[in-house]
């Protein structure tokens, strides 16, 4: 069963729970998978028990180039965890994958959760935060937990061109 | 008048029920009583307002995050036998659509009168935010996917979607802070609300940040308190105490797709009141011009917003003009929460905007006017601070019942 602690938190995922397992022990090999389904071939997110386009239940783990853009985003000043209030504020985004992104409708996407971290996996520091916003190129990388248990998280893809302003909330409190 | 839409549910109910009683325990921090003890106070409160014997009582519903007492409980406290009762869970958007079950519940014949209650101590016990014991809980399955991140609370859930209007629409701080605005002087007239104090723009903007785009005074109140309101049928509903308040159609936990991630079936900053108004509006034969006065449920002041905008009483994107514009003010040409709502009376989810409403359109607002020798208020219709917080001639109310930015309630009242 794959557990482990971070940040304080005690994660556990049951060993029945088979998608959930599989897809956290690919992040785990820090290979970014989704469920592919094998009639209409459409990837989904988060890890689902059926298509949610063709109701097929049949599925394979495919790799997903783990690249997109900042839909949009939350940006947490007072945390409620104890271990998140010293790297207050952080951000939680919300990322569009290129991969799929406006299908199988217009305003449909694979939008994948993270945090904003730096390229080592660290929650990002004030200075960082400041540099994103909606329409900010990301790139994966993991935050290792424990054996068959890793997060994906967000960083800013150096590779990528960067919008000269990525839209941000326009009052800034405490300097960010 | 949408009437001509085809609806979703048959129109025969429509006006066909009615609130016949309500009733509350005061909004407080600290109520040092169990929920047991409140949900008694409040469902009593509730009878007595009906001037319903505990006889005619036969049918019990409420609902809650496992942070209440069930039904049997409280019936068996006021000596009510019970033919029919459900507790369920939920939050926010329960009570809109329990009172549509408890309309199905009637219909099928299984019993004659429902109290639907809510009784938390949602600032003293079990608090929203999943701090405290909660926050400590092993963290599992598809919550993996969230908590991690700190990613817990519902400020925290729905911040993306908040952010994403203000880029689709440009909605300004300035215009969303006019929610708590209006609500806080809503409720400098309502004598039972936790927060009385008028509040301005700056205020809010100047409060601190808690989770961009939500600053401390863009979030309600968490409070210990208690909400019952009693469902009957409407040809009964005249041998009672006051004058009911009839029901014209009610929507229940209706979803947008893929609530599962709310995020994956955009555009994000829709929420469900735009699935809801296919349901509501034609089954109530009421359109949103009808409409005297809101209760946009306001968890957060961008709730109350999205809500108003995707029923259509606005364009899409014009939320944040809405709000702002005075329309929600008392004396304004469609209030909204005239009690101050969560943000400002208590956090009851939706209930107590539903009890604001029956006694709206009543006529019978308990406001600092003066009262008649037989206790009926004779209402000034000054809104200044302190004052009066009755709507003139409110005919037709709407409750906007929210759950989160996928799921939401509703239900359209008339005066009986």
């Amino acid at each position: 069963m794959p557990q482990g602690e971070y940040r304080g938190m005690n994660l556990s995922i049951l060993d029945i729970d088979h998608e959930n397992v599989a897809y956290f022990g690919y992040c785990a090999d820090h290979d970014f998978r989704l469920q592919k389904c094998v009639d209409c071939g459409l990837l989904r997110y988060p890890p689902g028990t059926a298509c949610p386009w063709c109701q097929n239940r049949e599925f394979e783990w495919t790799p997903v180039e783990a690249r997109g853009t900042v839909h949009s985003y939350g940006e947490v000043h007072q945390a409620i965890q104890t271990q998140f209030r010293e790297h207050a504020p952080y951000m939680i985004l919300i990322v569009d994958l290129d991969t799929q992104k406006g299908e199988p409708s217009e305003h449909e996407a694979l939008r994948v959760a993270g945090n904003l971290v730096t390229p080592d996996g660290e929650l990002a520091p004030p200075e960082l935060v400041k540099q994103v916003g909606i329409g900010s190129r990301m790139r994966m990388v993991f935050a290792d937990v424990s054996e068959g248990l890793a997060l994906p998280m967000w960083t800013l893809d150096e590779d990528a061109e960067q919008p000269e302003n990525p839209w941000r909330y326009p009052q800034e409190y405490n300097g960010v | 008048m949408t009437s001509d839409v085809d609806a979703t549910a048959p129109k025969y109910l429509r006006d066909k029920y009615a609130i016949i009683g309500v009733g509350e325990t005061t909004y407080t921090r600290g109520s040092n009583l169990t929920t047991r003890a409140l949900g008694t106070w409040a469902v009593k409160n509730a009878m007595e307002d009906a001037g319903i014997p505990a006889s005619e009582v036969d049918g019990m519903m409420s609902y809650s995050n496992n942070d209440s007492t069930p039904s049997p409980m409280i019936a068996g406290d006021l000596g009510i036998r019970l033919n029919f009762y459900m507790d369920v869970y939920g939050g926010g958007s329960s009570s809109e659509a329990l009172i549509g079950l408890a309309i199905g519940a009637i219909e099928a014949g299984m019993c004659n009168t429902v109290v639907v209650f809510r009784s938390m101590n949602g600032y003293s016990q079990v608090r929203i935010g999943g701090t405290g014991v909660r926050a400590a809980a092993p963290i599992g399955g598809d919550a993996v996917h969230t908590a991690p991140y700190g990613w817990l609370s519902a400020g925290q859930n729905f911040s993306p979607s908040f952010m994403r209007h203000m880029y689709d629409y440009g909605t300004t701080p300035e215009q969303v802070a006019m929610v708590k605005v209006i609500h806080s002087e809503h409720a400098s007239n309502n004598p039972k609300a936790y927060y009385k104090q008028r509040l301005t723009v700056d205020d809010v903007l100047n409060s601190r940040m808690i989770v961009k785009p939500l600053h401390l005074l863009d979030c309600c109140v968490e409070t210990d308190n208690a909400t019952a309101v009693i469902v009957t049928r409407a040809e009964r509903a005249y041998d009672y105490r006051n004058t009911p308040a009839r029901i014209l159609a009610v929507a229940g936990r209706v979803c947008k797709p893929r609530i599962d991630m709310h995020f994956q079936h955009g555009p994000i900053s829709t929420v469900a009141g735009y699935y809801i108004k296919d349901i509501i509006w034609p089954n109530a034969g009421v359109g949103p011009e009808d409409i005297d006065l809101t209760g946009a449920y306001d968890a957060f002041t961008f709730t109350t917003m999205l809500q108003l905008e995707d029923y259509g009483f606005c364009k899409k994107g014009e939320g944040g003009d809405y709000v702002s514009s005075g329309i929600m003010r008392l004396g304004g040409e469609r209030p909204n929460n005239t009690s101050g709502g969560h943000l400002c009376e208590g956090y009851t989810h939706g209930m107590n905007m539903i009890i604001e409403n029956v006694r709206q359109l009543r006529g019978e607002v308990d406001c600092y006017c003066p009262t008649d020798n037989q206790g009926r208020r004779q209402h000034t219709y000054d809104y200044s601070g302190g004052a009066c917080r009755q709507v003139r001639d409110a005919n037709i109310s709407m409750n906007l019942g929210w759950a989160m930015p996928g799921t939401g309630s509703s239900m359209v009242m008339r005066k009986g």
